[in-house]
Parts: C-alpha cells; structure tokens; sequence
C-alpha cells in the first residue's frame, strides 16, 4: 500500500541551531535538511542564521554562505547559478524550484530547504535521480529521421519549430516530477510529468519519423494513465513551463489514432 | 521504491519492465465520455425528484413507465456504474500495490458494479414494462 506517513527511520528532529553574527544587519533564520547515511541517524532540520545585509539575493547563494563560512559539511548539488543546468532543484518554502533562481525575498519568515521530495536521498539535499533519469533514457530522446543525415543541420518551417517552444526549455531538473503526487505513489511505473513532457518534446518534432513507435511505448496505464491532471507539475515548474499540457497532447494523439 | 540500487547502465531494462501494455486509452476515453454524459443526466435526474418531491407511489412509476423517462433512466444507470468502476480501478491501481490485492480488489469492484448495474436496470425496466 502507498505511505502515507513517514517511515519511523525518515522522521525529521530538530537539530542544531548556528546563531546569526553578532551585529548582523538583516538576521534571517534557514532551516535545512540534514542527513548523513555513514551515521546511522535520523534527518534534523538544521537553523543557520543568515545576514542578508552580506549575502547575494538567491537561496543558492545563502547555501553557499552557510557551507563557505558556517559549516562545510552541508551537501548540495549547484553548478550553473543562472537555472539553466537544473542541478539546484530543491523543496525551499514547500515549493520544489532552483536554489539559484528563488530570491530569499520571496520568502517570509524562516527559509526552509528540503531535497525533491519522495525520492531517496543521498546526503543532505542530495537526491537519488538514478530512476528518473533511466525513465528518461527508456524514452530514447534522440532524433529519430528517416532521411539519411544531411550535410548541414535538418531544416524545419518555423511553424514546425514554433511547436517545440515550450519543450525544449525543459532542463531536465525534475522539480515537477518530484511535485507530483501519482508519481510518488507509482514512480516505479509511471513516467512522470519531465520525462513526459521530453517524450513529447519528439513526438511534436517534424522531423522525427517514429511518433507511431513512441505512441506504442507510451500506451500503457501506468506509463502515461497514471497523469490525473492534477497539475502540480506546472505549478511548480521553475522554468515556467506546463508539463501537464504536453501530457494532455499526448492523451489527445492516443485518441486521435485509434 | 523498495528496490536495491543497481549502477545507472544496469537500469533501463528494469525500468522498462514487462514492456508497454498496449493500452489505456480505451479505459481513459470512455472515462471521459460517462463523465460528460453523466452532467445533464444528473442534472435531470436531481430536477426530476425534486419535481416529484411529495409524489405518491403511483405518480413515481407513471413518471418511470413513460418511454422517454426510462430511457434516460436506463442510461444513467449505465453510465453510472460504468463510470464508478473505471474511476474506482484507477484508484485501486494507484493506492494498493500488492499484485494479488490489487487484482481481487479490481475483479470485485468489476464484478460488484455489473451485478449492481444489472439489478437496478431490470429494477427500471420491471417499473416501466411490466406495470
């Protein structure tokens, strides 16, 4: 059965509180997920306190602060701080998004940091990807033409192109996969809305020639049936695009070719 | 996800599984198709006892034996429990993960809905054809 509370092992306990500087201008608290797998404990949520009067404008950059200047074991995966590698994406204020591009401003009160939730974890804010990204391998998401390859690149009508705006942005960063409740329950079968939207970000494209084929791997009630349009995905797309819709075109092809 | 950790090469073979079942569109269609039908059919349905709202048992089945009103009747009993069991199978497949319960669980939703279907049609047409 699906779980609806944590298991005993994965409670979170308060854990240790690291003041603000003395003097500092804008204290602001950040409680953080923490969990070591080589101790053996349970995660705490650990309080740094922050000066935003000496510190950049984004999350990201506040977790730099805290493991530069405050504690150096905190764990967390960033590379480009510009939102375009998606290595940042974390649960901040309960809303899974990129470190790198949420001003702490859009935040009140306390910043709370968590990994994506429901995957495992890893270290501290460090998810398991593993399965999503073999879900996104098992899409095939390459160019799949009937043409042999041409001197230069394949060309398309800008009609053709104009429908791949709205996919290509797509960094793979899994915010909203991670937001969505079907995937949590059936993650192990069901796509989820990235690889989703990935798999459409092909089928949509002129100049791929198997949409039948990957039409045929997508028809299956837990694959892509498992999407209840509840839309979380699209709420919560830091890049501000809408999985859910990618997925209503897919449902929308499935019946057009019956 | 309960599953060992396999090396990221190692994992789109499980991930692909038993492969594709080839279906589920036919299943998410038609749960569209009841729902939309279902609208003004329980709206008419609501509208109609609230006009026989106090009716004695004589006026109900004269309102059910007229043709239009029992076949109206006899599509939203249709529709209803067609609806109920494909919306219940969903819900079943995403909340029990037990192969075997969800299986037994399936079949007797399956099975509980058509025998229910069945009783109350007969149940309408008893009213209307046999008086």
């Amino acid at each position: 059965m699906v779980e609806f509370a944590l298991p005993r092992n994965s409670r979170v306990r308060p854990g240790r509180t690291h003041e603000a500087p003395p003097g500092a201008k804008k204290p602001r608290a950040f409680k953080v997920y923490r969990w070591d797998p080589e101790r053996g404990e349970n995660p705490r949520l650990d309080t740094y306190g922050i000066d935003l009067a000496d510190c950049g404008p984004m999350v990201l950059d506040a977790l730099i602060k805290i493991k530069d200047e405050v504690d150096a074991t905190l764990t967390f995966r960033r590379s480009c701080r510009e939102g375009i590698c998606g290595s940042c994406a974390m649960n901040i204020d309960g809303t899974n998004t990129l470190a790198c591009t949420k001003p702490i401003s859009d935040v009140k009160g306390a910043v709370r940091v968590y990994p994506l939730p429901h995957m495992p974890v890893v270290k501290d804010l460090v998810p398991d990807l593993s399965v999503a990204y073999a879900q996104y391998a098992s899409i095939e998401p390459w160019l799949k033409a009937e043409s042999p390859a041409p001197e230069r690149e394949r060309l398309q009508k800008p009609e053709d192109r104009a429908r791949l705006d709205g996919l290509w942005e797509c960094i793979l960063c899994f915010c909203c996969t991670t937001s969505c409740p079907s995937y949590w329950w059936t993650g192990d079968r069901y796509l989820g809305p990235a690889v989703l939207l990935q798999a459409y970000r092909w089928i949509a494209d002129s100049r791929d020639a198997r949409t039948d084929e990957r039409l045929d791997q997508l028809e299956d009630p837990f694959r892509l049936y498992r999407c209840h349009t509840i839309m979380n995905c699209t709420k919560t797309c830091p890049k501000d695009l809408n999985p859910a819709k990618a997925i209503a075109e897919i449902k929308k092809l499935m019946v057009a070719r019956r | 996800m309960g599953q060992p950790r396999r090396s990221l090469r190692a994992f789109p073979g499980w991930v692909r599984g038993l492969g594709s079942a080839g279906e589920g569109t036919a299943h998410w269609w038609a749960q569209r198709l009841t729902a939309i039908a279902l609208v003004p059919l329980t709206v008419w349905f609501v509208a109609s006892l609230a006009a026989l709202a106090g009716a004695d048992h004589d006026a109900v089945t004269q309102w059910l034996a007229s043709p239009l009103v029992a076949v109206l009747m006899v599509v939203l009993l249709v529709a209803t429990f067609h609806h109920a069991q494909l919306g219940l199978q969903v819900v079943i497949e995403d909340y029990v993960h037990h192969e075997g319960l969800k299986t037994v669980g399936i079949v007797v939703v399956k099975f509980a809905a058509l025998g229910l279907g069945l009783v109350s049609v007969f149940a309408a047409l008893k009213v209307t054809l046999g008086g």
